[in-house]
């Protein structure tokens, strides 16, 4: 007994230090070898550049999803696994409503109203692109936000409320139990095929400051959407008292409570800003990639848990961080690994700050 | 009414009348639940017209998903019922034990090869392989909380699946020999439902297998079912043992010790018990159990493949063990069955039905459905939601998890008490028998008790 206790205060004293070292070590190395292969020319710079944009594109929404997954998990204080079918849910709901108004007189209705289940209404002729369709496109990405909080809003009503005290673990297998039925509702009316929805992203050539030599419109819209986005949220956070109450419930929920905070009210907000940034990441995935499925966001989900717990579970700034990490994780690896196992690397990595560093890559800033 | 043990004469009555009954009644249960189940379909199919044959059919599949359901939920209600330990890795442990029992037992010329060996080194293998894998998953389960370690295992799961779907380890040559996990084919080799034609070639087995054949064909059945009944037979042996095995645990000291870290790990820890040890203990064995569950279930097919262990798999058999009350071992195998049977395996039965009785062709879309519907054709709807039936199967596994955290989180049976102590501490007589001596104290309080 007493080694068995000796060799816990050691593994608990030096097991954190020791895999710490080693990952920022792996780390180093990692980059020196990066360093290493532009050099000897083994990796060209246009890729490496290629590389760390699309992971900047990537952590970009999957940092939008996060802070609602992170400020879910902070003031309701459960890991919400029904979020990734909000992502979904954005998803569907915003580009039906796209091509309700942009193949308006062009697809027949049942096509448009059910996103091509019956293989209808190509997204080419129906021009499905930022320059052929951009009032489509805007109105998608609005009803998208707007139909994700309903629903959202909808399932805490009926299901969260309810289970308000119930506990983490109760709440967490719930939400199992929303994820599941809301996707397959989806799956109901819309089928399970997967398809493509968006017309091919206009390319026109970049000017002459910027790395690249043509510019993909639809992920130049969505880097400048999650931007402003993730912007507001910072000057909502900062500058208003709903933000300042929200830091509050985040950081120390019944002193909040003390001092007077409306409860209902916040996790109203939280909904709000969660769910319909979760609807926007959806709406902008399809667009940068095309397809849509009802899986969408389920698969992501695994990703924006790790991006939350990179960052340190409440810390929304931690959130979009730990999004950054995730997303050049994902890619970057690309240099070392087949693309069939960078998920790998972004999971691994997750496990590991959640064993050796559970309050995030960042220290435990708990607030905002 | 233990209490009994003590008059001389009584004591085997004494054993029966209290050790029997609690078991007596949960295996009456057990089998009530399932008779009427079985009787309810068989009635329904009857009255509307399906062939004896569908409904023999249809039983084995809802006996044998009952069977694979509660072996797994038996497993993990040691993790998660007893111990506390929010597993939802289910899913890449049982990868792990089939992928093993694979590559110990392909054909050594297949394609991607294995080595050949007799199956029973492979399920033993595939157990000892889980049981490996849940040791690196226990590990962390010593410092994290309970929602970060079910994100964590719910990583691990994904991180084995994604690692079996690779191309990185789909082959690798070893002396000449292309080995590995296939990739996203799989790979192939002797189910282990083999045993059955193996049993039926023995003296015993055979001559009873014979008789059950000659039956099938009186009623009509068709061989195969019977064979697959057969199989869902050596399910039903494993469920026994594995019920057996994990009572046998948990009513130990061991059990006891188990409980205790579910309740309260700092207090068990007080008491001077090695609560770490305990808990890798506990896990690797569940996680050996889930190995063999997963080699009987999956390992029934001639191919595996990693789109068996999506997590989804995980959340099904969390659904059957909270069905039927985490913490309680007949509630792991009436949740089991009761899934397979209303959840899983009963929606298809409705559409077995309707199938028999209207040409119902599922249109294209909801939308055509609604179009007919407004025409007055109320047939297009039945069959789209007919054809839709996997989906809307899910919906309803959703509900139903959802329905049973907020009105009943303890499960079917989870709100049983089991007792801890080796004697029922809350039946002892009370402290107005305090002066008396030991024998008539006994005695007073079997006759309170009856």
């Amino acid at each position: 007994m007493s080694t068995g206790s000796g060799q816990g205060r050691f593994s608990n004293v030096t097991a954190q230090d020791v895999v710490g070292g080693l990952l920022l070590l792996g780390i180093a190395v990692l980059i020196l070898d990066l360093i290493r292969l532009v050099v000897t020319g083994g990796l060209p710079l246009g890729r490496l550049w290629a590389y760390v944009w699309n992971g900047i594109v990537d952590s970009l929404y999957i940092g939008l999803a996060a802070i609602g997954l992170s400020m879910t998990y902070s003031i309701l204080r459960f890991a919400n696994f029904s979020h990734g079918d909000l992502v979904t849910t954005g998803a569907f709901s915003g580009w039906t409503a796209a091509y309700l108004v942009g193949g308006l007189g062009v697809a027949e209705l049942s096509s448009r109203l059910l996103l091509r289940a019956d293989g209808g209404a190509q997204p080419g002729s129906v021009g499905m692109d930022v320059l052929s369709a951009p009032l489509a496109i805007v109105v998608g990405l609005i009803v998208a936000a707007i139909i994700t909080i309903g629903v959202a809003l909808a399932i805490d009503r009926l299901v969260y409320k309810r289970l308000r005290d119930a506990g983490g673990i109760p709440l967490l297998i719930a939400s199992v139990g929303v994820a599941l039925a809301l996707r397959y509702l989806i799956a109901f009316f819309y089928t399970t095929e997967t398809r493509g929805v968006v017309a091919s992203a206009p390319q026109p050539e970049a000017p002459g400051f910027l790395p690249m030599e043509t510019i993909n419109l639809h992920e130049a819209t969505l880097v400048i959407s999650a931007l402003t986005l993730i912007l507001g949220i910072h000057l909502l956070l900062q500058y208003t008292k709903l933000g300042k109450s929200m830091r509050a419930m985040s950081d120390n929920k019944d002193l909040a409570l003390i001092t007077g905070i409306p409860t209902e009210r916040v996790i109203f907000a939280t909904w709000v800003i969660g769910s319909g940034l979760a609807g926007v990441a959806g709406y902008l995935i399809v667009l940068d990639r095309g397809q849509i499925t009802i899986n969408l966001g389920w698969f992501l989900l695994l990703l924006i848990f790790a991006a939350v717990i990179l960052g340190g579970i409440g810390s929304i700034y931690g959130a979009l961080a730990g999004s950054l990490v995730i997303g050049l994780t994902i890619n970057l690896s690309l240099v070392w690994i087949p693309a069939d196992m960078n998920e790998i690397a972004a999971f691994t990595l997750m496990i590991l700050v959640l064993i050796f560093k559970p309050d995030g890559l960042f220290g435990g800033v708990e607030t905002a | 009414m233990s209490d009994d043990r003590t008059t001389g004469d009584g004591l085997l009555d004494g054993v029966r009348e209290s050790d029997l009954p609690q078991w007596a009644t949960d295996l009456g249960l057990i089998a009530g639940i399932v008779l009427a189940t079985y009787v309810g379909f068989a009635v329904l199919g009857l009255l509307t017209g399906v062939s004896v044959n569908a409904i023999a059919g249809f039983l084995q599949t809802v006996t044998f998903y009952a069977a694979v359901y509660a072996l797994v939920a038996l497993a993990l209600n040691l993790h998660w019922g007893y111990t506390g330990l929010f597993n939802i890795g289910v899913a890449g442990f049982m990868a792990v034990g089939v992928y093993t029992m694979a590559i110990l037992t392909a054909a050594p010329d297949g394609s991607p090869a294995g080595l050949g060996l007799p199956i029973p080194i492979g399920v033993v293998g595939g157990m000892i392989a889980a049981a490996l894998v849940g040791f690196v998953a226990a590990l962390p389960a010593l410092r994290v909380r309970a929602d970060y370690f079910a994100i964590v295992t719910l990583g691990l799961s994904e991180i084995i699946r994604l690692s079996l779907l690779s191309g990185a380890l789909r082959s690798f040559e070893i002396g000449g020999t292309e080995y590995g996990t296939g990739g996203g084919s799989g790979i192939r080799y002797t189910p282990v439902d083999s045993v059955i034609p193996w049993l039926l070639e023995r003296p015993v087995f055979g001559f009873v297998g014979d008789q059950l054949f000659a039956l099938g064909t009186i009623l009509g059945i068709q061989p195969s079912v019977i064979q697959g009944a057969l199989y869902t037979g050596v399910l039903i042996v494993f469920v026994v043992a594995f019920y057996l095995l994990l009572t046998r645990i948990t009513y130990s000291p061991f059990g006891r010790l188990l409980k205790a870290i579910r309740e309260d790990e700092l207090a068990a820890r007080s008491l001077g018990k090695n609560t770490d040890r305990t808990k890798i203990i506990v896990f690797m064995v569940g996680c050996g159990l889930m190995g063999l569950a997963g080699i009987l279930w999956q390992g029934s097919r001639s191919l595996v493949s990693p789109d068996s262990f999506m997590p989804i798999v995980t959340f099904y058999i969390f659904v059957a063990l909270i069905v039927g009350g985490e913490g309680s071992n007949t509630g792991s195998v009436i949740g089991g069955f009761a899934f397979a049977a209303f959840l899983w395996e009963g929606p298809r039965f409705i559409r077995t039905i309707v199938r028999t009785h209207a040409d119902v062709r599922a249109p294209p879309t909801i939308y055509d459905a609604f179009v007919a519907l407004g025409g007055g054709d109320p047939l297009a709807l039945v069959g789209y939601m007919i054809g839709t039936l996997d989906e809307i199967r899910f919906i309803l596994v959703g509900v139903v998890l959802i329905l049973l955290m907020i009105w009943r989180p303890d499960g079917l049976l989870g709100h049983r008490k089991e007792i801890a102590a080796a004697t029922d501490l809350s039946r002892r007589p009370t402290a107005t028998d305090g002066g008396q001596t030991g024998e008539e104290a006994a005695t007073t309080g079997g006759e309170t008790d009856e």
